[in-house]
């Protein structure tokens, strides 16, 4: 099984039809944005949390949360290619799995707090809320978006982990040899 | 209050794609009529002290696998963390590395053979000069003559250096290494490359 390692993403310069090109690497972008802050884990814990969110879920998420704030875009979601590399069994030589296409966007509530996202897939509604919750988890309302929005993301994404977990339990095969008395 | 708050930093084109089209359009004009002035015919939002044009250029031209040197008066944070994050460029510290510099004038010791003039064999690895000016019409008359100026053209630019004639001279008669310029004031821009020749030099005549 490949293990994809985040911090070897690098964004490449491929262009395709409307969409923007890509520029920054994807390390440096997060670094950028995170380099002051002091709960770094915190925060990469709610921003996965938010990347991963299933669409239905988040969709329903925002419905309940009501009137999201107002912004001004530093970076218009835009999508592009993340080469994702992995290693053989986890440990072994590097190789490119292959490439993910991957939006990102970046914006600024009027109250201040800036907002970061990079979700796979070419989502752009997505993308900004993901950024908007992001920002918004720095503010005064991140205890209700974490019981009105990453509550039930985490929710979700722990039933699918577990329904992954069952189907895999079924399909288990346990190989034992039977004792044949020879070291008796 | 908030640590993770990034409220100084800005946002740049409406319209990232088309507005670095227009903009490289632009400077393409003016890269190729010297002395003429051509305004950027996009809105762009730029950090203080870059001026509108430069920063736009700086949007066009600049990315991650680019080399960018700021004058001491622009390298302040919020220009520098502005382009990192829009850009991706690599801010040098060494004049002699960057494949574009942005001067603000008056700069008293600017010197342009000090910035990277390419080689013989490679002369486009030389720098190309960002210089923000205060005026496009005030300051001494100079005509200039050469491909892309029909007979001779006159270009006003406030705030070079006494010695900037002498100086273009050198860079001129050092074809095919040299530096090339674009003047940007405002939301406008004159390039100046180093094909142009400054005949003479009138003074300021107010």
């Amino acid at each position: 099984m490949a293990t994809m390692l985040a911090e070897e993403y690098d964004f490449s310069l491929t262009q395709h039809g409307d969409e923007h090109v890509i520029k920054n690497s994807f390390s440096d972008a997060l670094i950028f944005c995170m380099k002051q802050a002091n709960t770094q884990e915190e925060r990469a814990r709610w921003m996965s949390l938010l990347a991963k969110a299933p669409n239905a879920t988040l969709t329903h998420a925002v419905r309940n949360y009501g009137t999201l704030p107002s912004f001004v875009w530093l970076r218009r979601p835009e999508t592009g290619l993340a080469m994702v590399r992995a290693r053989t069994g986890g440990s072994g030589t590097q190789f490119n799995l292959g490439e993910m296409s991957v939006t990102r966007c970046a914006l600024r509530l009027n109250s201040g707090e800036m907002g970061v996202s990079y979700i796979s897939g070419r989502n752009i509604k997505h993308a900004e809320w993901a950024a908007v919750f992001d920002a918004l988890m720095q503010s005064e309302h991140a205890d209700r978006v974490a019981d009105i929005i990453l509550a039930p993301i985490g929710q979700a994404l722990a039933e699918r982990q577990a329904q992954i977990t069952v189907r895999a339990e079924e399909a288990r095969v346990d190989f034992l040899t039977m004792v044949r008395g020879e070291n008796v | 209050m908030n640590a993770m708050t990034e409220s100084g930093l800005l946002p740049a084109w409406n319209d990232p794609v088309h507005d670095a089209q227009a903009t490289f359009r632009t400077v393409l004009k003016a890269l190729a009529e010297p002395g003429l002035s051509h305004t950027l015919p996009v809105a762009v939002t730029a950090p203080t002290p870059l001026s509108l044009s430069s920063a736009a250029l700086l949007l066009t031209l600049a990315d991650l696998e680019t080399s960018v040197w700021l004058a001491p008066v622009l390298n302040t944070l919020q220009v520098c963390e502005w382009l990192r994050f829009h850009c991706g460029c690599r801010l040098v510290a060494d004049k002699a590395d960057a494949q574009f510099a942005v001067i603000s004038m008056p700069e008293p010791d600017l010197r342009l053979e000090t910035f990277a003039q390419g080689c013989m064999e490679y002369p486009d690895q030389s720098a190309t000069l960002l210089v923000q000016v205060p005026s496009f019409t005030a300051g001494p008359a100079r005509v200039l003559s050469g491909p892309g100026i029909p007979a001779t053209r006159l270009l006003h630019v406030a705030g070079l250096p006494p010695d900037f004639h002498q100086q273009w001279q050198e860079n001129f008669v050092s074809f095919p290494r040299g530096v090339d310029m674009v003047f940007c004031c405002g939301d406008a821009m004159i390039g100046l490359p180093r094909t142009t020749r400054i005949q003479s030099e009138q003074p300021e005549c107010m």
